[in-house]
């Protein structure tokens, strides 16, 4: 229990930062800005797991271990994605998102 | 009795050589294919003059009366278990006397067109197609089956069609085969229908079951009526025109002077001596059901008979294509037989109008042939078909001449040629059931003398027209069957068909009556005379009496405007409104509504395309959006 600090403060702020994500994610061209938006969005609901967890149910740790995974599974998206990012721009000169579509048809 | 199977052969053989001149006819040499087709319609020739020995004079008729005789028959289809369609060889006197002068005509033909289409690139073809003309010519004569007969029919007229179509080069050929295509099948679909109402009626397609005599399978046709006929009156009159057409009977003879586009050789066997007597014979071999169930369509027949004949011989005065003047007298006696079979009785002496017919069939088929193959080697000679072009050809082409004197005193009617003997008896045949027919039919019997001798004048007397270069005599392969035809010509009138070819197979006594006699060479003989006194030196006395006559000369040397009517009515009347109307329902109506359904499903396709964008973003946006209706739904529900 964060004294002072209601859960709604938490919650507007993760889901602030959530639709931050989408938006960024719809809007954006860039695949790295894609991705950093994917991280927003996973980022905002570690955020929810561990706001409920800790005022919901302050003697578990489901919700900080499902954190952890999430935080586990970005990091290994993330290397993966970069990775990929990597090769595109070498391939293309570029990465943007619209421009990619030599295996579309 | 005898087994009559062979005769499948006669007409199988020049199927055979259709075959295997149009398969590998243009390996062969120009003679050899000629050769060929010509040898296999001589056995065909030779097949069929045993058939007529043996039909008519070594078995011959059982009390008095010829048997028909059903040589062959398969089942072809079978619609029901009544209704069947058979092939066949249906032998009675009439078929029996139509393969022998077909036969004769062809072969005759044959043999003429080696020498006349020497040189020519077609020649091959050319015979290929004379042998498939003379096989379906064949098939049509021998149907055991109406539907046989309808099936050689259309065969005709294909073979019509490409034969008058030979010279493909020449605008006027294609448009004159197109023509008679269309007419006859035009006429054809007639036919078709009056087939359709008899063996809807009767049950069946056997001309031995709808031509045995007895009525009663027509009871039902006789009871029903339409517009105030009855069933079996329209079903004649619609089989009849089937006939009229193939026969150019007015007013489908549009088609026949066109029609001299053609090779000469083919103007004589088909347009002359074969093909156009398919509706006479259709006629003819229908009769006893025109007679007894159909008087009423037995009297139309009568006067467009009567009528054609008329018009066409007074035409065939003024015409200065040699082939059409030809062409317009064949229309001319075509109408002969027609009207002969129109005022014909049954049985007996009755029967004399028909027998008639027939006899001027044959006789017919020998002069006219002789006629036509005589023109082509006239203009085979002179290379011109303008009767302006010639004369005083006598001298020069001596056989020709001699044998062309044959046919043209046959088709006068002077005794003791084929002719007279036949026009008499068709006269007498007019004489004794109508009066009307009777005196048009002498009218035109010194018509035919006249227009006829008017050639032949001018042909061969007459002036003395300078030509490029000498004519000379045509080789023998063309000579050759001019006078075996010209001796048919000259005799064929003593053949006594009274005994061979009468309507109900009964022989009868035929006598040459002077009452009609007399008068028909009397007039014949007057229309020589003026012909002789106007074309036999030049003169202009011709000259005079056209202008005199104006305008009734122009009309009948328009043949009575009736290529410009037909053309008014086809052009003007049923491609402007009818046709026109029809393609813009077509175009925007029918075809308007189909590509509206297309235009809708293209769209919405397009459109359900875009959705298939492969942009990840697209995608998330319209998941995203998608997901926050759905919570809106559910909030709003559920609050």
């Amino acid at each position: 229990m964060i004294h002072g600090i209601p859960i709604q403060y938490f919650l507007i702020v993760s889901t602030i930062m959530f639709f931050v994500g989408v938006c960024g994610f719809i809007i954006r061209r860039n695949l790295i800005t894609i991705l950093m938006s994917v991280e927003l969005i996973l980022n905002a609901i570690n955020i929810n797991f561990l706001v409920f967890n800790r005022y919901l149910f302050p003697h578990q740790l489901q919700g900080n271990f499902f954190a952890l995974i999430v935080v586990a599974v970005a990091a290994a998206e993330a290397s993966v994605a970069i990775a990929l990012f990597i090769n595109m721009y070498r391939r293309f000169n570029n990465i943007d998102v619209e421009n990619i579509s030599e295996m579309k048809y | 009795m005898i087994n009559y199977t062979y005769t499948v052969w006669i007409v199988l053989i020049p199927l055979f050589m259709f075959v295997i001149l149009g398969l590998f006819g243009m390996k062969m040499r120009n003679s050899l294919a000629g050769i060929l087709g010509s040898l296999g319609l001589f056995t065909s020739t030779v097949l069929s003059y045993i058939t007529a020995y043996f039909y008519f004079f070594k078995v011959g008729p059982v009390d008095g009366v010829f048997q028909s005789v059903s040589a062959y028959n398969i089942e072809w289809l079978a619609f029901t278990d009544t209704l069947k369609v058979h092939l066949g060889v249906f032998l009675d006197p009439i078929s029996v006397m139509m393969l022998v002068v077909i036969t004769t005509v062809s072969l005759m033909c044959h043999i003429y067109s080696i020498g006349y289409m020497k040189g020519d690139t077609g020649f091959q073809r050319f015979f290929s197609f004379l042998s498939l003309f003379t096989f379906s010519m064949l098939f049509l004569v021998i149907a055991t089956d109406i539907i046989q007969m309808y099936i050689g029919f259309e065969l005709v007229g294909l073979s019509s069609y490409l034969l008058i179509g030979h010279y493909y080069e020449k605008p006027a050929a294609v448009a004159a085969a197109n023509k008679a295509f269309i007419v006859t099948r035009f006429a054809d679909f007639g036919f078709f229908v009056g087939i359709l109402l008899v063996s809807f009626y009767t049950g069946t397609f056997d001309f031995t079951v709808l031509i045995n005599g007895d009525g009663s399978i027509f009871a039902g046709m006789a009871a029903a009526s339409f517009m105030g006929m009855n069933i079996i009156t329209w079903a004649m009159l619609l089989i009849f025109i089937g006939g009229a057409g193939k026969s150019a009977l007015f007013p489908l003879h549009i088609w026949l002077p066109d029609a001299m586009e053609g090779p000469t050789p083919v103007s004589a066997l088909i347009h002359a001596a074969t093909m156009v007597v398919a509706g006479v014979y259709l006629v003819a071999r229908m009769f006893i059901v025109f007679h007894f169930q159909a008087p009423d369509a037995l009297e139309v027949v009568a006067y467009v008979g009567a009528f054609t004949s008329l018009f066409a011989a007074i035409i065939a005065i003024t015409q200065y294509d040699i082939k059409r003047i030809l062409a317009f007298s064949t229309l001319s006696q075509i109408g002969y037989m027609i009207l002969a079979l129109g005022v014909s009785g049954y049985g007996g002496e009755e029967g004399v109008g028909y027998m008639a017919s027939m006899f001027h069939l044959t006789t017919h088929a020998m002069f006219k042939a002789l006629l036509f193959l005589g023109a082509g080697s006239i203009i085979h000679a002179i290379h011109s078909n303008d009767l302006r072009d010639m004369g005083g050809l006598r001298k020069y082409m001596p056989i020709t001449f001699i044998t062309f004197a044959i046919a043209v005193l046959s088709i006068s009617g002077i005794p003791p040629f084929s002719g007279f003997w036949s026009k008499d008896e068709i006269l007498a045949a007019a004489f004794e059931h109508n009066k009307i027919i009777y005196f048009s039919s002498v009218l035109v019997a010194g018509l035919t003398a006249f227009y006829m001798s008017r050639l032949f004048f001018t042909v061969f007397f007459g002036k003395k027209t300078e030509y490029h270069h000498t004519p000379h005599e045509s080789p023998w392969v063309m000579t050759i069957p001019l006078i075996i035809l010209s001796i048919g010509a000259a005799f064929a009138g003593f053949i006594p068909f009274n005994e061979l070819v009468t309507s109900d197979g009964a022989v009868f006594e035929s006598h040459l009556s002077m009452s009609i006699a007399l008068p028909s060479i009397g007039i014949a003989l007057l229309g020589i005379f003026f012909a002789f006194l106007l074309y036999y030196k030049k003169s202009n006395t011709p000259d005079k009496i056209t202008t005199s006559l104006g305008f009734l000369y122009k009309t009948t040397l328009n043949k009575f405007y009736f290529d410009e009517l037909y053309l008014f009515v086809t052009k003007k009347i049923i491609f402007n409104i009818i046709s026109q109307s029809i393609a813009w329902f077509d175009r925007h109506v029918v075809d308007g509504s189909m590509n509206g359904i297309a235009w809708v499903i293209e769209k919405t396709s397009v459109k359900s395309k875009e959705l298939q964008s492969g942009q990840l973003q697209q995608y998330a946006f319209i998941f995203v959006a998608g997901t926050i209706i759905l919570v809106l739904c559910f909030a709003y529900l559920f609050n």
